[in-house]
């Protein structure tokens, strides 16, 4: 199982965060052209999911799947959006988003007062989520 | 066990089939008084819910009768605006019915070639290398299921999350298309599949998923 790489956009869709473990292909594009082409995707998913759905929807879009990986999304309420590519085999990533929000997120970015909504610079938040990420059991 | 919808998406992304199967309806009808505790967003098109959920009338819903006549857009059958009549105190108490919207033909062509760019930006963006697109998408009320063959056709199914064999169900909808549809020499490519035998013998499909199970298809 492996994590290849994780995107964190806020509500307005700048990206905020962008860590790469496991990538061995490259979109071809540049990081922000990619970051906005990730975020439109996600954005139309989103709209595609409410209306498709048969009945009202909480948490809306989870995951998608391709036969070599799968993306795993996860909004908070203020419009915080997690996005993490893994392999196809990889469960409950939705509960390690969660983790990693609260343990990671919120712990070194949130409660740093020098943070102004910006992409993050802090490298104690940068080395606390490559920690966080690496040691989780989907790495390996 | 249920399967809410199958669609065929042709080969430059124009929805071809469509068929809905076992959409739940939501509606819910209740007696209001003045002022109404729920915030109303009165559109040309139709009026919706845009705060204030209670009652399994939710976020989103749309207003489809007053005191039993419907509703259509902003004004009723007989011909009076919603808003005036809801925002006059002397009509209350009112019974207002609303639902969950239910698409449009043109809502589900608009979404079929919504799915065609995602399918593709998903390979796109892939991680690795050779990535098909998307195959499985998860939401909390449904999953969809989508196969593509080699030359280009999508077969999409909407099933609820539990539902299992969806592939094998999913390559069956293919053998009929390739037995009904493109052996019918009134068939054109690409165009919309109007054959009778085809919706028979998927609608026969789906019967007998729902009596016997999908591993005995």
């Amino acid at each position: 199982m492996t994590i290849h790489n994780l995107y964190i956009f806020d509500k307005y869709g700048t990206l905020l965060h962008y860590g790469e473990w496991n990538r061995i292909k490259q979109s071809g594009i540049t990081k922000e052209e990619e970051a906005k082409l990730m975020y439109g995707m996600l954005f139309s998913i989103k709209s595609f999911v409410n209306k498709i759905s048969p009945t009202d929807s909480k948490e809306g879009f989870l995951y998608y799947k391709t036969n070599k990986y799968a993306l795993h999304y996860y909004e908070t309420p203020s419009g915080l959006r997690f996005v993490i590519n893994t392999d196809t085999a990889s469960t409950s990533v939705k509960e390690f988003l969660q983790q990693y929000y609260s343990k990671v997120w919120v712990e070194y970015v949130v409660k740093n007062p020098l943070w102004n909504g910006a992409p993050v610079t802090s490298d104690l938040f940068k080395q606390k989520s490559d920690e966080f990420i690496k040691q989780s059991v989907m790495f390996a | 066990m249920v399967i809410y919808g199958v669609y065929i998406v042709s080969k430059s992304g124009g929805l071809i089939f469509n068929h809905d199967h076992n959409i739940p309806k939501v509606e819910n009808e209740r007696v209001f008084s003045y002022p109404i505790d729920l915030t109303l967003d009165y559109d040309p098109k139709r009026v919706s819910v845009a705060f204030g959920q209670k009652d399994g009338i939710n976020v989103g819903h749309v207003l489809i009768a007053i005191n039993g006549i419907p509703v259509n857009g902003s004004t009723t059958d007989e011909g009076k605006d919603v808003k005036e009549l809801i925002e006059n105190e002397q009509n209350f108490p009112l019974t207002l019915k609303f639902s969950r919207p239910k698409m449009t033909t043109n809502e589900k062509i608009f979404l079929a070639s919504m799915f065609y760019p995602l399918f593709a930006i998903a390979s796109q963006l892939s991680p690795v290398p050779k990535s098909s697109g998307i195959e499985v998408l998860e939401a909390d009320t449904f999953k969809l299921h989508c196969f593509q063959t080699l030359t280009g056709v999508k077969f999409m199914t909407v099933a609820e999350t539990t539902q299992t064999g969806m592939d094998v169900f999913l390559r069956k909808i293919y053998e009929l298309y390739a037995d009904y549809v493109l052996k019918n020499p009134f068939y054109s490519l690409e165009m919309p599949i109007r054959c009778e035998l085809f919706d028979a013998n998927l609608q026969g499909l789906l019967e007998q998923i729902e009596k016997t199970g999908i591993t005995n298809i």
